[in-house]
């Protein structure tokens, strides 16, 4: 596709009240994302276009919307990759909108938070007072390290069957963030967090679509997630297994980040030998 | 009528330097004094732009292995090409080792070795090898644990997608923050005991920009508008791999990891400017070598967009090392251009980076007005304020870092402050309040018709600093800048916005953050004409070297309607006098 092409840009648009489609007519050059073909719509065609973006490298999580029908990171969607000459957009699904591709995150933001998402410890001093890491090798930290990736943009919510069907349901966001810290070595919250999604609009309303590890850009695979805690739920349940015990710091604990820890500067023109 | 807030502290920004202020509070007060604390942010809190960072963050871990806090300060100091006040930097090395363990006790995967201590690698300007990264990711990583782990308080709010328009000082004490609720369009007071500003940067003010979108130095215009002193303005870092054509980053780990800079004749150029530290020199000396291979021709040029740039090329290294210290990098190269850097070099080019000035803050973080008395109950941390560690040039690694020490630093300082006030404050500057609403609502929302276009201006903005306040300086292009930027204020004030409904106005919010770009680009760009050296980021074709008998100082500069009023301060010098900064 060169400079001076040409293309559609239609736009599923909504102002409060009413909802329509606008198509907007605009060339190409300096464009290769779907985000930068937004940006110079809005900066050349209509300056009342509402989308959200920040960082344009897919790491903020900004700007989800579903694209010629995928749910999908804006910034990370090339024009040439849709083969098409017409690019449609839409707000996520499953996410009430508020104006054009801009929808209302509060349940993405509070199942995230239901779930517990920080390192639990038996004694929570560790966690400030420690002297030093964990003992975690490069191993342990694979366990979660997948899960790890989540930018919450929100897509598998808008890819996932069951989020339609029951708004209550956490979610494939927030259920593989119950597992990301439940694998993690360090922590000890496996009964705690496990108790937490074992609920009628918990784990078990997943019925595995998978739609979810499909959209996601970061290769996250919530419904991997699922599957593995699953796993785990019944090992709780068969009491196979009761807890965990998590990564250890042997030494006493300190008081964390005092200036008496400062030692004194070296004198005016201390030599180090450059 | 205007909403009020009222909380004890209100944070606005919530990058590493605002989460981590905000858990240093928690952590201190465990419910002991109920402190409540508001975090606003104009993004989602978890979106800042700190997610962008990728290669790594310093501290010194094991001393035993050869590093020291001496010799972390002298790299920094050196770095700065020795504007940077040592008495800061010291304090600074000290405290940055408990905060990579922390940051690992709440979660971070950071890399690690076989023997299960945390990996660590080189960046630019250091001469032990301490960056300590999570993959490329690592900005990513640490903000994701920070945001996590203060889920588990309850003492504070989010709020998310407000953007703060200005700052209420009175009698020489912070008395809150007027912002736009962006969801609803309406102008809430955030009433606080306690403040801190930790914005971020100013990268959008340039046409190729490794920064979000959102950093647009709001913070440096707020504290500017409400009279405050901008410290060292004109330190603009340009990292010298900027992928073309947009300037997204290729990070220094690329380089630290053994990745080569080559010209367009194949030969690995920085033989000729640094020696010894070849691609690993610091970034404004490896920036400034790019633009003279550029300027004497040897460089190649982009087909579709006429830029010309120099390569990166990592072929060398392997996919299965790249695939493990650098995925990011790779994808990034992969889906903007389609070229596979374990395959093919990346073109790469100086792109803006990094703001080494900014609200001059005392060592404790305290913001400043004038030489020495602070403002009563404001703080600022990261990257919007100048305390400063990074003086005209800061090392790869040393931002996120300051971030998290400068931030419990911050947090700490206010909860003292908070222990002895405990009085409650029911004075509201109502007028103060409401002219900022006439100003928004009345002025630039009321207009009609006619008058000057936001994006129109901002692209000549940002053309204007690309081609005259960049890595390279004259008088003279100093001098066009300056007359373009007051033409551009000029048509400010008569700016329109499009879009008139209350909800999501991005129009309107934009045009809130070119009135602060254009007072900064001032600033940046007076300070450059002014400063007649060059020292580190700042390089002037003019006055090509370094100049410690007239230039061994900060500049400050205060607003005044006809523009930026310039006074100097000396460096605090505590461990060592300048010397030539050869690499
Ligand atoms: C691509 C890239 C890679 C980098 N890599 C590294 C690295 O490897 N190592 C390193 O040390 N440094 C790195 N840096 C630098 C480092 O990331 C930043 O300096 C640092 O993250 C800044 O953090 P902060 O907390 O000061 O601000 P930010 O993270 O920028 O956050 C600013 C906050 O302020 C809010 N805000 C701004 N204006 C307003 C307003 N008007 N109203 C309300 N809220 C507002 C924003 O929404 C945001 O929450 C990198 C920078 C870039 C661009
Ligand atoms: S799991 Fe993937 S798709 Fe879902 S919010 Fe996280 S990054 Fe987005
Ligand atoms: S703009 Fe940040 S993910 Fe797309």
């Amino acid at each position: 596709m060169n400079g001076s092409d040409e293309i559609i840009l239609r736009v599923r648009r909504f102002d409060g009240t009413r909802e329509w489609w606008q198509s907007y007519q605009i060339g190409l050059t300096g464009v290769t994302s779907v985000l930068d073909l937004l940006n110079k719509v809005r900066e050349e065609k209509d300056h009342t276009l509402a989308f959200r973006q920040s960082c344009h490298m897919g790491t903020c999580g900004s700007c989800g919307m579903v694209i010629n029908g995928k749910p999908r990171l804006a910034c990370q969607t090339n024009i040439s990759e849709l083969d098409a000459g017409v690019v449609n957009v839409e707000p996520m699904h499953n996410s009430p909108v508020i104006k054009d591709l801009v929808v209302g995150l509060d349940s993405l933001i509070e199942n995230h938070k239901k779930v517990k998402p920080y390192i639990i410890r038996g004694k929570k001093e560790e966690i400030f007072y420690a002297p030093r890491e964990f003992e975690v090798t490069q191993e342990g930290t694979t366990q979660f390290l997948q899960f790890d990736y989540c930018i919450m943009c929100n897509l598998c919510i808008s890819a996932c069957p069951t989020v339609t069907i029951d708004p209550l349901f956490l979610g494939p966001q927030a259920l593989g963030q119950a597992f990301r810290y439940l694998a993690d070595p360090r922590d000890e919250g496996w009964a705690e967090r496990l108790e937490l999604v074992d609920d009628d609009h918990g784990i078990w309303r997943c019925h595995f679509a998978g739609a979810c590890s499909y959209v996601c850009p970061k290769d996250v695979d919530p419904a991997k997630a699922i599957q593995l805690m699953k796993k785990e739920l019944l090992k709780k349940r068969l009491l196979i297994r009761r807890g965990k015990k998590g990564a250890e710091i042997t030494e006493p604990l300190q008081p964390h980040f005092t200036e008496e820890k400062l030692t004194a500067a070296p004198p005016l023109d201390f030599k180090r030998g450059d | 009528m205007t909403e009020v807030m009222d909380f004890d502290v209100v944070i606005v920004g919530s990058g590493l330097a605002g989460l981590r202020a905000a858990l240093q509070i928690m952590k201190n007060d465990e419910g002991k004094l109920g402190i409540r604390v508001a975090i606003i942010s104009k993004l989602y809190l978890m979106r800042s732009h700190s997610v962008s960072a990728e290669g790594g963050t310093s501290a010194v871990l094991y001393p035993e292995e050869g590093d020291s806090m001496e010799l972390y300060a002298w790299d920094t100091i050196k770095g700065s090409d020795f504007l940077a006040d040592q008495d800061v930097v010291w304090r600074f090395v000290n405290l940055a080792t408990d905060e990579i363990r922390l940051l690992e006790r709440i979660g971070l995967p950071w890399n690690r070795r076989k023997d299960g201590k945390i990996e660590q690698r080189w960046f630019g300007g250091l001469s032990f090898p301490r960056a300590t990264y999570a993959q490329d990711k690592s900005g990513f990583f640490m903000m994701r644990a920070l945001y996590d782990t203060l889920l588990q308080y309850d003492n504070w709010e989010r709020f998310d997608e407000y953007f703060v328009t200005s700052m209420v000082i009175e009698g020489g004490k912070f008395k809150g923050f007027t912002a736009i609720e962006l969801k609803t369009g309406k102008m809430v007071f955030f009433k606080g005991k306690a403040g801190i500003i930790a914005t971020g940067g100013n990268g959008q003010l340039w046409r190729i920009t490794a920064t979000a979108s959102s950093t647009t130095g709001d913070g440096y215009g707020i504290a500017y508008m409400a009279g405050l002193p901008l410290e060292d303005m004109e330190f603009v870092q340009f990292h010298p791999t900027g992928l073309v054509p947009k300037g997204l980053l290729i990070t220094e780990a690329a380089r630290g990891e053994g990745g080569y800079l080559i010209n367009a004749e194949g030969e690995r150029f920085m033989k000729r400017y640094a020696p010894s530290k070849m691609e690993l020199a610091p970034r404004d000396i490896v920036s400034r070598a790019e633009m003279m291979e550029i300027a004497q021709g040897r460089a190649a040029t982009d087909k579709v967009s006429g830029l010309a740039h120099l390569w990166i090329d990592l072929r060398h290294l392997g996919k299965e090392k790249i695939e493990k210290k650098l995925p990011m990098i790779r994808e990034l190269g992969l889906k903007n251009l389609g070229i596979d850097l374990a395959e093919a070099p990346l073109p790469v080019r100086p792109t803006a980076h990094y703001t080494m000035g900014g609200i001059r803050t005392d060592i404790d973080g305290k913001v400043l007005n004038d030489g020495h008395g602070s403002v009563d109950g404001l703080w600022a941390a990261g990257e919007s304020a100048c305390v400063s560690v990074h003086g005209s040039n800061r090392l790869g690694s040393n931002s996120t870092i300051e971030c998290l020490v400068y931030g419990a630093i911050v947090g700490d300082g206010i909860y003292k402050y908070l222990e002895q006030h405990r009085d409650k404050d029911t004075a509201l500057p109502k007028e103060r309040v409401d002219s900022e609403e006439n100003r928004i609502f009345n002025g630039i929302l009321g207009k009609e018709s006619g008058g000057e276009d936001v994006y129109q201006i901002k692209n000549e903005l940002k053309d204007t600093m690309e081609s005259n306040v960049h890595v390279y300086r004259t008088e003279e292009g100093l001098r066009t800048a300056l007359v373009k930027i007051q033409e551009l204020k000029k048509r400010y004030r008569n700016i329109r916005v499009d879009d008139h409904r209350p909800t999501l106005n991005y129009n309107l919010q934009h045009a809130l953050e070119l009135g602060f770009m254009l007072e900064q680009a001032e600033v940046v760009t007076m300070g450059a004409y002014l400063r007649k050296e060059s020292r580190g980021a700042h390089a002037r074709l003019d006055y090509k070297v370094r100049d410690d008998q007239h230039w061994l100082v900060h500049s400050l500069a205060w607003y005044t309607p006809e523009g930026p009023q310039f006074k100097y301060i000396p460096v605090n010098i505590t461990m060592w006098k300048p010397v030539a900064r050869v690499y």
